[in-house]
């Protein structure tokens, strides 16, 4: 069953705005925040297991307690690039309820010092842009940003920053180099950002969802959270759910939910005249389950994890049984391509072969030995980059072939396609 | 710092003997520019800002456009052409005054977004990329805009529009002709 901890006034239209928003016990939690310690609120959130969000589900309270212990001025950036495909989960709750995100920053911030903060949203989210820019012109006006809010001694100013077009400005550092006017492209780590990111400055990244369950955390407590969820994931995640199903959208459940039923009872089932053949269970960099894989599976880090595949943002992609898989792969390889940002040669290039021996394949005019060639390539990339780009290309690849051989081998043998859909692999190029 | 002014300077040269148009800023957005490099911790961060709305002047960055903005904001041309370059979202050639960029990534292309942009393409009568003889369209297939609950979607200029059907589509047209 839907938890909704973060989604429960998201109904309402009213809850995107300041006063909306106060009517449901908006920014108590900051209130509330003021009460603790920084240093306590630091322990409530890695008590509460709460885990990065946007991909790598790294615990958050030990992101933040990274940061050196002396009076360095530091920075809290909010990572709303989300551009993983199959992911659009941060978009609704920058338009559903910016305030949730902005509360939870300020309490972020209190914890870890922070005078200054950014939220970094992609440049193709205008809309979302415009509603956090106004949800920070009310939370200025309410006293909320600034000097002294809510009489608590503390400081903080927050910012909006709209990017441009790039999705390897997701990745943490890139995100900081995209911020300071450079091209986006990631840095080598160590340095983390935590040590030295923003102007070279100790820096927290963190993605839009971890931050809004910060409120809800501080709210509620550690325990509260902790209750759902299973020991290694705690709490609840929102999961974007896509393709020929009958209810898409974006759920809120705890996490260890059997993906079945988020398919079967959330989402409704596949549409008409489609079946079931394969997940993608957190965006596209994720490997890709199989029938019986995925409906035994269950939504958490650990379950993901011993499947082989990931978590990731939460992106779940239903594929059903009119798609080819060599075409599927056409599309990601040619989207990892087009993203790789050039520094790294095994990204460079090997995104460029993933992409031409796909295509070769799909066409058909590659030999049967490519198939294997695919797999070697894309295994070659694995751990040899400054950051997981290169990585996250390669793991469809490998899950892809590995899993759906016969399918790739049918378009090289017998250059026809084995799935009754529209394939456009055999397209020309 | 100086090299920004040194290439803008070999441009107005160029300019001035007619070779082309010169570009020129409006004050609006010379002050909007100002106001952007004052707003951040680094005057660089203003660059995107900076190209987004020389974009929205001229609607797209030509080497012209960045040799303006390079002497406006003081910032070395190539430091303002690579940002220009490395970012998706910044036209590097002429587009319609109404960009349809359709979303083709995995969820799109399962519900049939490549379909979705043929048929943007078929009813303007044009190819993909191209600018219509009006000038007034251009169709692209575009990477994932996180709209992949309602998919196919297409963003037109700074808008979505989404759960698109042939019949919504003949209409977005008909009202944008």
């Amino acid at each position: 069953m839907e938890q909704k901890l973060l989604m429960k006034h998201y109904e309402n239209d009213e809850y995107a705005s300041y006063k909306g928003y106060v009517k449901h016990d908006g920014y108590a939690a900051l209130k509330k925040a003021f009460t603790m310690k920084p240093d306590d609120i630091i322990a409530e959130v890695k008590n509460s297991g709460l885990r990065g969000r946007g991909g790598a589900g790294f615990s958050t309270g030990m992101k933040w307690s990274f940061l050196p212990k002396n009076n360095e001025p530091r920075f809290l950036l909010c990572n709303a690039d989300e551009g993983e495909p199959g992911t659009f989960k941060d978009r609704m709750m920058m338009e559903r309820a910016p305030h949730q995100l902005i509360e939870g920053m300020i309490i972020s911030a209190f914890a870890i010092q922070s005078k200054k903060s950014y939220i970094y949203i992609r440049g193709e989210y205008n809309e979302s842009y415009k509603i956090v820019e106004k949800a920070l012109k009310e939370a200025y006006d309410a006293g909320m940003l600034g000097k002294n809010i809510m009489n608590s001694g503390f400081d903080h100013d927050m910012d909006v920053y709209r990017g441009a077009g790039a999705y390897i400005v997701g990745e943490e550092t890139a995100l900081i180099s995209s911020l300071e006017g450079l091209k986006g492209q990631p840095k080598l780590k160590p340095p983390f950002p935590a040590v030295q990111g923003y102007l070279r400055k100790p820096t927290i990244v963190n993605n839009v969802e971890t931050l809004a369950a910060v409120t809800w955390i501080i709210t509620n407590g550690a325990g509260a959270y902790k209750k759902y969820g299973t020991e290694k994931s705690a709490g609840t995640k929102l999961f974007s759910v896509s393709g020929n199903i009958n209810k898409p959208g974006v759920y809120e459940v705890p996490l260890g939910y059997p993906f079945k039923d988020l398919l079967e009872n959330e989402c409704g089932g596949m549409k008409q005249g489609f079946n079931f053949k394969a997940l993608i269970p957190g965006g596209s960099s994720c490997p890709v389950l199989n029938k019986e894989e995925a409906l035994k599976s269950t939504m958490d880090y650990e379950c993901m994890s011993q499947l082989g595949s990931m978590l990731g943002s939460g992106g779940v992609i239903v594929i059903d049984d009119k798609q080819c898989m060599v075409d599927l792969l056409k599309v990601l390889m040619h989207f990892y391509h087009h993203e790789s940002c050039g520094q790294c040669t095994p990204c460079r290039e090997g995104t460029g072969w993933l992409e031409k021996l796909t295509n070769g394949i799909g066409a058909g005019t590659a030999k049967l030995e490519d198939v294997g060639l695919l797999d070697k390539v894309a295994r070659h990339m694995m751990g040899t980059t400054i950051c997981a780009l290169s990585d996250a290309a390669a793991l469809p690849v490998i899950s892809f072939v590995s899993k759906f051989r016969d399918e790739f081998e049918c378009h090289v043998r017998e250059h026809r396609c084995k799935v009754k859909g529209k394939c456009h692999a055999q397209d020309h190029h | 710092m100086s090299s920004g002014n040194k290439t803008s300077n070999i441009h107005l040269s160029r300019a001035s003997l007619g070779d082309d148009k010169p570009v020129k800023l409006p004050a609006e957005s010379k002050a909007f520019i100002q106001k952007e490099l004052k707003r951040y911790e680094r005057r660089e961060s203003a660059l995107i800002p900076a190209l987004f709305e020389a974009q929205k002047v001229f609607g797209w960055i030509s080497e012209e456009v960045i040799d303006v903005l390079a002497m406006e904001m003081d910032i070395p041309h190539s430091r303002v052409a690579e940002v220009a370059d490395f970012y998706t979202m910044f036209n590097k050639k002429p587009v319609g005054k109404y960009h349809i960029q359709v979303c083709t990534n995995i969820s799109c292309a399962m519900v049939g977004a490549r379909e979705t942009a043929d048929y943007f393409c078929s009813k303007l009568g044009m190819k993909l990329e191209e600018v219509s003889r009006d000038g007034k369209f251009t169709v692209s297939q575009v990477e994932c805009l996180g709209s992949c609950g309602t998919a196919p979607m297409a963003q037109i200029n700074d808008d979505y529009h989404e759960n698109l059907t042939h019949e919504k589509i003949d209409k977005l047209i008909e009202k944008l002709k």
